[in-house]
């Protein structure tokens, strides 16, 4: 029997829930050569703000037990850059959805990073990132009270007809009050969760390992939250969810579409092995026929 | 950006060097082409990110990593034996241009940057090109790879910092024979020295903690006179004008 792989979200219809998450897969042109982006369901850009931005120092990246911490900073070449060059570039060879991540350090510079993503064709559904553990003053300081997370949900609502999804932090006691401040401001969907603030220490020299001192911590060690985490948001909120946060398998798209999500983030597991999103995908059909499941989307909540 | 393969490969052999450095074999059907300067990331059992490890010397179907045991993963690594295999991600990274070289190539390597400077003498040597060979260790018993320069025809002068083993002091301190061109690979201190002693074209090989180590996760980069540059993607080897010292 065939496995239907098709989902939706936002309205948007993707032929696989399997997305790679921003900043795990660059801007999809890195990796074009190396196979057809088009077997991705989506693709998640690099976070993008308004200018240029260098990111933190080296050593940004520090491994741990099932998983790693980083500490980038939200490199990135600015949203015109963005909009101007890697979307029509990426356009080019991948028809499936492409979805712009856009971080800032205030509501105005969220809001007008938001206005020229939203001019731009190729990109389908804008990723409100509230939740960068990297950079201060900006970035998780909204994901992290109701309050801020809604009033630059609805400073973006107000410049977009894209549907618009808020990515959320885990680094909160209650996820539920953010996701249902971030619906009542207008957001589309939720994506969750970005990575979880943690520290390293190099034990002969006594410094942390970071140069930014803390990163966001990432990979298989993070996936039980996350996966608690959707399914409190998914039965909370009546927008569809996207879930992210260790997913490393199919296993692991199957158990977080039942938590409740409508589509799946692969992350940490691409800086490990580039082709993982590729492999989940080929691997579902198997996975979909042992555990009797027919279309995918069927199994979206039923946990 | 170049195509990257995912292969898994045996293990040929995976043999101590010297005290801390290994020589690790690798072989499979279906290998891309290495060139000098291009580097692999080495799965580790147990271990959640590959070890990105440059490329001693390739040829079909046959990759040789020099590496020392520094870490956990390293030391992981240096456990394992013939008949086991490894997963590898290659090749990656931009290597050296020989390009550059006019006639006379002169290559410092400092430690284990010895390893990917071999590659480059045999295929510079290769091209009819004249090639010098400088090597710095720390003490003598750090020496190594001297005999496989050696079999290239290539006569590398060493100098050690405690004076253990040929002359005692830092590569700039060995007499530099004529070149008209320059490779370096070692640590930053050296190559930076060498890049601001030594007249004409020179390239460098940097090293960073990577993540993805192909140019999409941006764990790696550094500030270049060309702006921000991965050290995976757009290096590992720069030419000495874009690095900021």
């Amino acid at each position: 029997m065939v496995r239907d792989l098709r989902t939706k979200f936002c309205g948007i219809g993707l032929k696989n829930p399997v997305i790679p998450a921003s900043g795990t897969f660059g801007f999809g042109l890195e990796l074009a050569d190396s196979f057809d982006l088009n077997v991705l369901g989506g693709i998640s850009l690099k976070g993008t703000t308004l200018e240029p931005r260098f990111g933190n120092p080296t050593p940004r990246i520090a491994e741990c037990e099932a998983g790693l911490l980083n500490s980038v900073g939200l490199q990135n070449p600015g949203v015109h850059a963005l909009v101007n060059e890697k979307v029509p570039a990426l356009r080019k060879l991948y028809g499936g959805c492409i979805i712009a991540n856009i971080s800032g350090f205030a509501v105005d510079e969220y809001r007008e990073c938001c206005r020229i993503a939203d001019a731009c064709e190729g990109i389908d559904i804008i990723e409100l990132n509230i939740s960068c553990p990297n950079v201060h003053g900006g970035g998780m300081a909204f994901g992290t009270d109701a309050r801020a997370a809604a009033e630059v949900t609805a400073a973006v609502r107000s410049v977009t007809h894209k549907p618009l999804v808020v990515k959320l932090s885990p680094n909160v006691s209650d996820i539920v009050a953010i996701a249902r401040a971030c619906e009542d401001a207008g957001a589309d969907g939720l994506c969750l969760v970005n990575t979880f603030l943690g520290m390293r220490i190099d034990i002969k020299t006594r410094k942390p390992i970071l140069a930014n001192r803390t990163g966001g911590l990432s990979g298989p060690a993070i996936f039980p939250v996350a996966v608690r985490m959707v399914n409190q948001v998914a039965h909370a909120c009546s927008i569809p969810v996207m879930g992210c946060g260790g997913v490393a398998t199919a296993e692991n798209v199957i158990e977080m579409m039942m938590a409740g999500a409508s589509a799946v983030q692969v992350g940490s597991e691409n800086l490990r092995n580039p082709f993982a999103c590729k492999e989940i995908v080929e691997a579902l059909p198997g996975v979909m026929e042992q555990l009797g499941i027919e279309r995918i989307s069927d199994i979206t909540g039923c946990v | 950006m170049p195509s990257i393969t995912k292969i898994r490969l045996e293990i040929i052999s995976n043999l101590p060097v010297t005290h801390n450095c290994f020589r690790l074999e690798l072989a499979g059907e279906g290998l891309p082409a290495v060139a000098p300067g291009q580097f692999v990331q080495l799965e580790v059992p147990g271990k959640f990110l590959r070890r990105p490890i440059s490329v001693h010397d390739a040829s079909p179907e046959r990759i040789v990593l020099i590496y020392k045991t520094v870490g956990e993963g390293t030391k992981v690594l240096s456990q394992m034996v013939p008949g086991q295999s490894l997963e590898v991600l290659v090749p990656l990274g931009r290597g050296f241009d020989p390009g550059i070289c006019g006639k006379h190539a002169l290559l410092i390597g400092g430690g284990l940057g010895s390893a990917p400077l071999y590659s480059l003498a045999k295929s510079l040597l290769a091209a009819g090109k004249h090639v010098d060979v400088i090597l710095g260790f720390n003490t003598a018993a750090d020496v190594v790879l001297l005999d496989e320069y050696r079999a290239l025809g290539t006569e590398p002068a060493v100098v050690t910092l405690d004076g253990s083993y040929g002359i005692k002091g830092v590569v700039t301190d060995a007499p530099i024979p004529e070149h008209d061109c320059f490779y370096t690979c070692g640590p930053l201190p050296m190559m930076c020295a060498v890049c601001r002693q030594l007249e004409g074209p020179g390239e460098l090989s940097m090293e960073e903690r990577m993540g993805c180590g192909a140019g999409f996760c941006y764990g790696c980069t550094i500030q270049t006179a060309g702006g921000p540059a991965r050290v995976c993607a757009d290096g590992p080897v720069f030419k000495k004008e874009d690095i900021l010292w």
